[in-house]
Order: C-alpha cells, then sequence, then structure tokens
C-alpha cells in the first residue's frame, strides 16, 4: 500500500501524535529540570512523597489518571474553574487538554533519568565550580548541564516516545475527534474497531519500527558504562 | 601585619571543632594531625563550603566571614584557589577548559596570575588539550593546581593533595608545590597527615587535635618543641633553613651555611651559591659530645646548647638543642645522657651524621 493510501486520517492523526509528543517533551524537560535538581539534591522529608507522587503514572492505569484529570478539567473540577476564570475555556476534549494529561503521564519518564544524572553528578564538581568563582547558576550551565547530556538524551527519548505510545490517558481526557485529539494509538484502536486490518498494519507496524529505531538510537548514542 | 584569622565553633553530630587560628598572611601553613581531627572540615570553613555558624574569617584584613555582623561571603565570591584531595576536574572539558574555567570568571584586572604562568609553573603545557579521563594521578592534581593558580587567589587551600598518589606521584609533585612557594607570593594553607610533606614544604605548622589547636608556630620550633609528639619517634628531627655556599666536586659535598654554623652534605647535584635550601636532621641521626671530638669521621660537628629532655621511649631520650638559634634534636639512650650527665643549659658538641637536602 503506498504512502499516500494511509489516508488524510492517518497522516493527520501522525502529525498530531509528533506535535503532542514534541511540546510535551518541551514542557516535561523545562518542568522536570528543576524538580529532578531539588528531588536530587534535597534533603527534606518532603523527597519521598513527592518521589513517589511523580512515580504514580508509571504504576497507576492510565484509565485512573485520565478520569481524575477529566474530573479535575471538567467544568466542575477546581482545574476546569480556574482555566474558565483565565478565559481560556474547558480543557478535556481540546489539544491543550491532552498536552496537560501527557505532561503527568509521561513525568517520570522524564524526571527520573535527570535525577539519576543529577544524582551520579554528586557534590564534588559543584563545589570545585565554585572554589573556581562560578555563581550557582553559572554553575547549572557550565557544569551540571554538559555532565548531565547522557541524561538529558534519555530523558527526551523517553518522554517523546512514551507520550507517542500512549493510549488510555488520551482517550478518557482527549476523546476521539478527527485532527484534534485523535493519535495514532487512537486512529489504530479505530482500524481494527472497523476491521480494517490493513490500515491497522500499517500504523501499528509503524509504531513498531519508530519505537525500536528510537530505542536502539538511544542505546547507540548513549551507551551505559562508557564513562569512568 | 598581614594575617589569617579564622575563629570557627561547630558542632556536628559525634564532633566538634573549636578553632581559633592566627595565622602569617604569607607562605605555607601547614594544618597537620591525623584523620578525623578536623583538618578538612577547616579547610573547608575557610573555603565557605561549610558556613560555620557564628565564625569569623579574615584573610590579610579583609573579613571573609563575620557572622556577627552577618556578613558570609559564599564560597564563589571569595578570592580563593581550592585543590581537593582527588582533583575533581570537570570532565567533559579539556585541560586547557578546566584550567581557563576559574580564569575567565575573574575580571582582567584582578588577574595576577596569568595562564602561562600557571601553566608554566605546573608544567602542563603538553597536556592542554587532553581530556582529564586519559591523564594519571599526578598530571590530574598537577591540572588542578594550576586551574586553582589561575584564578590568581589571594589564598591557596590545599587539602591533601597528594594523599590519593603513590609515592612515586608524590615525588612528582613535590617539586611543583616548593615552586609555588617558592616563586608566587600567595599564602598557602596545606592540610596534610603527611609529617615528610608538611616538613618539606611548611613554613609555620599548626597540630590539631580533636578539632582544637595544640600547638601553631614557625615549623623549626615546632618539630622540636619536646612536649609535643611530633618530636618524638623514629621520624622525629629538626628542619633549618640554610644557603648553599659552594660544591666540591671531587668529594661530592656542598657546603650549606646556617644560622648555628656551616654543614657540609653529600649531594651529587651542584647547587648554585647563594641559593635557599631546606634541610632535615633526624634526632636518630645526631649524637653528643662534651668535647670537640678528634679523629671523628662525622663530617658535621657543631656546638651547641642543650634546651631540655624528655623520655622518648623505655630507655630513649629525645635532646632539645639550639646551635645558633637553629633548632636541633637528638636521640640517645638514656645510658648515654646519664654518662654525660646532660643538663638544660649545658654547651656540648652535635655531631651530625646525616643531613638530607629538602629542596
Amino acid at each position: 500500500m503506498p504512502a499516500d493510501a494511509l489516508g488524510d486520517a492517518a497522516w493527520a492523526a501522525i502529525t498530531l501524535t509528533l506535535e503532542l509528543a514534541g511540546l510535551t517533551t518541551l514542557i516535561l524537560l523545562v518542568l522536570g529540570t528543576p524538580l529532578a535538581w531539588w528531588l536530587a539534591r534535597t534533603r527534606s522529608w518532603a523527597k519521598g512523597p513527592v518521589g513517589a507522587l511523580v512515580a504514580l503514572p508509571l504504576v497507576l492505569p492510565p484509565t485512573v489518571l485520565g478520569f481524575y484529570l477529566l474530573v479535575t478539567m471538567g467544568p466542575n473540577g477546581p482545574l476546569g474553574q480556574l482555566t474558565q476564570a483565565l478565559g481560556l475555556g474547558l480543557l478535556p476534549f481540546s489539544f491543550a487538554g491532552l498536552v496537560a494529561g501527557s505532561v503527568l503521564y509521561s513525568l517520570p519518564f522524564v524526571v527520573q533519568p535527570l535525577q539519576n544524572a543529577f544524582e551520579a553528578i554528586g557534590e564534588r564538581p559543584l563545589e570545585a565550580a565554585a572554589t573556581l568563582r562560578a555563581s550557582p547558576i553559572d554553575t547549572f550551565f557550565s557544569v551540571v548541564l554538559p555532565l548531565a547530556r547522557p541524561g538529558y538524551l534519555t530523558a527526551t527519548v523517553m518522554g517523546f516516545a512514551h507520550t507517542v505510545g500512549e493510549f488510555g490517558v488520551v482517550l478518557m481526557i482527549g476523546g476521539n475527534i478527527a485532527g484534534k485529539t485523535r493519535v495514532v494509538s487512537v486512529q489504530i484502536f479505530d482500524h481494527v474497531e472497523a476491521l480494517e486490518y490493513p490500515q491497522a498494519h500499517w500504523l501499528a507496524g509503524g509504531m513498531v519500527v519508530f519505537s525500536f529505531g528510537v530505542l536502539l538510537a538511544l542505546y547507540a548514542l548513549n551507551p551505559t558504562g562508557r564513562k569512568k | 601585619m598581614s594575617r589569617i584569622l579564622a575563629r570557627f565553633n561547630v558542632s556536628f553530630p559525634g564532633f566538634a571543632l573549636d578553632l581559633n587560628l592566627d595565622l602569617p598572611g604569607r607562605g605555607v601553613s601547614a594544618l597537620f594531625g591525623p584523620s578525623g581531627c578536623g583538618k578538612t572540615t577547616c579547610l573547608r570553613a575557610i573555603a565557605g563550603l561549610e558556613h560555620a555558624r557564628g565564625g569569623y574569617l579574615e584573610v590579610n584584613d579583609e573579613v571573609w566571614q563575620d557572622d556577627a555582623q552577618g556578613r558570609f561571603w559564599p564560597t564563589h565570591q571569595r578570592p580563593l584557589g581550592y585543590v581537593f584531595q582527588e582533583s575533581s576536574l570537570f570532565e567533559h572539558l579539556t585541560v586547557s577548559g578546566n584550567v581557563e574555567y576559574g580564569m575567565k570568571r575573574v575580571p582582567a584586572p584582578k588577574r595576577q596570575v596569568s595562564l602561562a604562568q600557571a601553566v608554566e609553573l605546573l608544567g602542563i603545557a603538553p597536556l592542554m588539550d587532553r581530556r582529564p579521563a586519559k591523564l594519571s594521578g599526578g598530571e590530574r592534581q598537577r591540572i588542578a593546581i594550576a586551574r586553582a593558580l589561575a584564578t590568581s587567589p589571594r589564598l591557596l587551600l590545599l587539602d591533601e593533595p597528594l594523599a590519593a598518589l603513590d609515592a612515586q606521584r608524590k615525588a612528582e609533585i613535590l617539586p611543583y608545590l616548593e615552586r609555588l612557594h617558592n616563586e608566587l607570593d600567595i599564602p598557602v594553607l596545606y592540610v596534610s597527615h603527611a609529617l615528610d610533606e608538611v616538613a618539606r614544604l611548611a613554613d609555620h605548622l599548626v597540630l590539631l587535635q580533636a578539632g582544637r589547636v595544640g600547638a601553631s608556630g614557625p615549623i623549626g620550633e615546632l618539630l622540636t618543641r619536646l612536649d609535643l609528639p611530633l618530636a618524638h619517634g623514629d621520624a622525629a628531627g629538626a628542619v633549618i633553613e640554610g644557603t648553599v655556599q659552594g660544591h666540591d666536586a671531587a668529594y661530592h659535598l656542598s657546603r650549606v651555611d646556617f644560622a648555628g654554623g656551616s654543614l657540609q652534605l653529600a649531594s651529587t647535584v651542584a647547587r648554585p651559591p647563594g641559593q635557599a635550601v631546606r634541610l632535615r636532621v633526624l634526632a636518630r641521626d645526631v649524637s653528643l659530645a662534651l668535647e670537640p671530638p678528634r679523629g671523628s669521621s662525622i663530617l658535621n660537628i657543631l656546638p651547641a646548647t642543650v634546651l631540655g629532655l624528655s623520655e622518648d621511649s623505655p630507655g630513649q631520650t629525645m635532646v632539645a638543642l639550639d646551635a645558633g638559634g637553629a633548632r636541633l634534636l637528638a636521640r640517645l639512650t638514656q645510658r648515654s645522657v646519664d654518662a654525660l650527665a646532660l643538663a638544660p643549659g649545658m654547651r656540648v658538641y652535635a655531631q651530625i651524621k646525616g643531613v638530607a637536602i629538602l629542596d
């Protein structure tokens, strides 16, 4: 089957998926960096509970996460009332809602590699930088970021790939609106329900190839045990 | 007069640091003591890496910390250099990236040590394009020292910079440390638990015991104070400063003058006359006589005065001597001490069997 035989619907789903995953990953890297930094360095009692909260999406069924997101972002939920008060409307069944859901859903996949990378750097390079006149912010950009590069690579790939692969949360809070919330995984589900197996094969096979390629690239670029 | 004044009183679980240091503002001051006596903590407090609450720190008339006045300069605002026990180089930068890292953060008008100078002093020019991961421990430590120097510090803190190295690497670095001492006018605080390093490098010595200052003073004086453990045991000995007067190539002997006279010592190297050298005379290499001995094979015989006596080990006595202002130690058997009836104030002749040049 030639590529354009996938149909406009499929291409729309692919584009939407990549946009969603890209935007989600970007937001997660920005938000995840301070969170991971704090988790890596704090001695506060709150480290345990916050760490557990971050890891929660790893173990919860996506439907549970999606359900609560739907409720909080809904017209009567606290977040829903806030977004309405701010004139943003309601998030469920919109692209913005999908992004918000994906950020929560993929949070541990970005925060944990970053936290591990920060912890591996340890205290000493930071102290050395301080004795060389680097302020804490300066140290972060000139020492921590370069040393944590492998962690950022892992976090980016995992965050992106995991968002591409989500299904349950999307279905719960995004529904199935073509061009707006219908991502590839939902599109495959549609095809299977409609017994359109050839179309489902193309998309599903594409996902397998994509995911394998991404992970292969990750391991090739970031071989463990090379350093030290 | 320029001084380094530090008062720290910090309590940690199971350990308390209660220090009141008053050190000369130039030369090398060594903080010496066994592991766990608080040396490193003290150095970290001076660097501001630990905030010793209620502390006071003044370096050559500049107050870096005075908690009573609410002043605490964070580490990156203190004009210091710090060399850690492990070199702690930045692995993501080349050697030159490491050495330039601190220098770039010092405003140009405040740079007193040039990059070329730091590179030359530590002999690291051939390494500049290398990655830290590919270097030996000794090379890494030299780069760490150059990196600290390149920030033109007003105080250089060295935390056992040789402790993680084997004897060969140590011997490779010591000459560079001596050059720092001789060529730069930067006060150095040197933490060590190795007496040989301290004897070689330090001008001033602070003995730390369980978080407190046990004794503090010029090294020549402290090494020979009989009430301190330093002046006892097999490694006990004096350090004297001298000046090379000449070299006898036929006998491989150098003549060195010091406060108490002149010494001849075996040396295969002809040092230029006028060069300042530091000599180490071990207590076990010194014997005493009441009359100037004749027909002795010992070359160095100096008149001296007995300052004091103290039991060293069963049957062994340590004698402190003054030779024209320089301090010496002699370790004798108790039997010899009784036979000569040695007592403080007596005039004696010190026969020195071995002298080592330290630099």
